[in-house]
């Protein structure tokens, strides 16, 4: 991590506050006073009791959502709007049904203006990259969900981000194909050099992949603790589990979250 | 459905049966049953049009009021070679066609912009829903003597009534299929970088289009019944007319013959609107499975 670019870091939220009013008009804060700071090419994972506001925070970082309260530092530069630096991997896949894998693929090139050549060089280059040369012209409902994934990554890296934001992107997968995503995800990650926040509640996934573990409090969400993983690169995810390291840091960072996700369920069995 | 054949097939086989002998009983299972589908098809209809000309020519059922099946025919055949008393059967067709397709192009067409627009503007929609559901609420064959009394008897009345009663369908359509439109896919595209009107044009509607081609359906019939409601309030030719006329002569055949005429344009219509939808939603997944 010592070649690290200088400059200011690639995200800062500062102070947030983030309070949703319903349409009767009652007030619900999401995330209080929250800090974080991501590095230019770091890897941050996010963890955090279900429904603590862990996807509020990266609907901040895209411009998408505003905060109620502080400042969303992108670059060194106050958000405005959405960011054309920003990537988004979305939990459920979000791919255009109607359109096929390529067309999928070439849809953040032509939405920026690229020409169409171009747009399809690019798209069969990356769609090569995560092994689905083969499936250019399949429809999404014809592929796996591992597939189907591959292509919205391919959709997301294409616009080349220098911001990548991940909300649980890997959790409806199966375990075997999970294990393989990690590793591609890896790689393409590696290749970039790109800031990611990954979001996730599984605790195993944030410590394999990220270089930081954030642990936020049952909402409304704040920092609670930040674990720096100082697990060697390149890792191999499917084998780091079984290392002495590894353990240790999940150990450690379950004992500070399960207090979370137990006054998070408390509160949830109070409010049934 | 093609699952449950497949699994009723293969139970009949022992260990050892090649895919290729499997296949071929499949096949020829799954053509058995097209078959079986058609025999009874037919049978139904020849058995309803028998019973009735039997009936007819028993005397069972009155052929004053109920006409018969060669009357029909015979009728049919007289208007298509000699002609109506208001002219060629084709041009009456052409008349009535001519009203309800203008009707239905422009109210469709109406009522996709509309209600794309309107599902995007939450506020402009709340303001008018009220209003919306105010004019929806009017049985719209009502509105037939006032657009004659404002219109006049020709062409521009038929089509009014047409588009109004297609409008509201396409847009009601049009308009919940907007907000059903999946919100992460919208983030999606404006991530990727995608201005509002790409938004538009490339996620809502596309994702709007199953809704507003289920209502297209529908709306191609209600054309057909605008257009000949229409006349029979008012023309001076037209399929309507003519029933209105068969009608004012106690001629019931003339009567079913246009009724019998008019069912046969629909359902062309109906065939070659699925054609077209076949072909634009190419990538929904059910598509594959309803080709049996």
């Amino acid at each position: 991590m010592s070649d690290r670019q200088s400059g200011p870091p690639a995200i800062e939220l500062i102070n947030i506050t983030r309070r949703f009013v319903s349409p009767t008009g009652k007030s619900l804060t999401a995330i209080r006073d929250f800090n974080m700071t991501v590095e230019r090419g770091e890897f941050v994972a996010v963890v955090g009791p279900t429904g603590c506001g862990k996807s509020t925070t990266l609907n901040l970082v895209t411009g998408l959502a505003r905060p109620s309260a502080g400042e969303v530092r992108l670059m060194g530069a106050p958000v405005n709007g959405i960011d054309p630096r920003v990537g988004f991997a979305f939990q459920k896949d979000a791919l255009f049904p109607w359109k096929n894998v390529i067309e999928n693929v070439m849809a953040g090139p032509l939405f920026r203006g690229r020409s169409k050549a171009e747009a399809e060089k690019m798209a069969k280059d990356w769609l090569a990259r995560v092994g689905l040369s083969k499936f250019l012209y399949h429809y999404p409902h014809q592929l796996s969900g591992g597939m189907r994934k591959r292509v919205s990554l391919a959709q997301t890296f294409i616009n080349e981000p220098e911001i990548l934001l991940m909300d649980e992107p890997f959790s409806a997968l199966d375990v075997q194909t999970r294990t393989v995503m990690h590793e591609e995800l890896l790689k393409l990650w590696a290749e970039r050099q790109a800031s990611v926040v990954f979001v996730t509640h599984d605790l195993e996934e944030a410590v394999a992949l990220a270089d930081k573990v954030y642990v936020l409090t049952a909402g409304p969400a704040t920092v609670k603790s930040v674990y720096t993983i100082d697990l060697p690169r390149p890792r191999v995810v499917s084998e780091i589990r079984y290392e002495q390291g590894f353990i240790d840091y999940c150990k450690t960072i379950w004992e500070d979250l399960r207090q979370e996700v137990e006054t998070s369920y408390r509160r949830a069995s109070e409010a049934a | 459905m093609t699952d449950t054949t497949m699994e009723s097939v293969s139970t009949l086989f022992r260990p050892g049966t090649s895919d290729k002998e499997i296949e071929a009983a499949a096949l020829k299972a799954i053509t058995a049953r097209k078959r079986t589908v058609l025999f009874w098809q037919i049978t139904i209809l020849v058995a309803i049009v028998g019973l009735w000309e039997i009936g007819a020519r028993t005397g069972i059922i009155d052929p004053f009021f109920y006409a018969s099946p060669s009357a029909i025919g015979a009728r049919l055949y007289e208007w298509a070679t000699e002609g109506t008393t208001e002219g060629s059967l084709w041009y009456n067709l052409g008349v009535t066609m001519e009203e309800a397709l203008i009707g239905f192009f422009t109210g469709s067409i109406a009522g996709i912009v509309v209600g794309v627009g309107l599902g995007q503007n939450k506020l402009l929609s709340d303001i008018l829903s009220v209003y919306i559901k105010a004019i929806n609420s009017i049985p719209r064959v009502v509105l037939a003597p006032i657009f004659i009394m404002i219109m006049g008897l020709g062409l521009a009345s038929k089509v009014a009534l047409a588009f109004i009663m297609v409008f509201f369908v396409v847009f009601a359509n049009a308009f919940q299929g907007v907000r059903e439109a999946d919100r992460d896919m919208i983030a999606n595209a404006r991530i990727l970088g995608a201005s509002e009107w790409k938004v538009t044009r490339e996620v809502i509607v596309p994702s709007a289009m199953s809704w507003i081609f289920a209502s297209l359906h529908v709306s191609f019939s209600f054309a057909i019944i605008g257009a000949i409601v229409g006349e029979f309030v008012g023309a001076r030719y037209g399929i309507g007319q003519l029933i209105s006329i068969a009608k004012g002569t106690f001629d019931a055949a003339g009567m079913f013959a246009a009724i019998v005429l008019v069912m046969m344009v629909t359902l062309v219509a109906e065939y070659l609107m699925t054609l077209v939808e076949n072909r634009l939603a190419k990538w929904r997944p059910q598509q594959s499975l309803d080709t049996h």
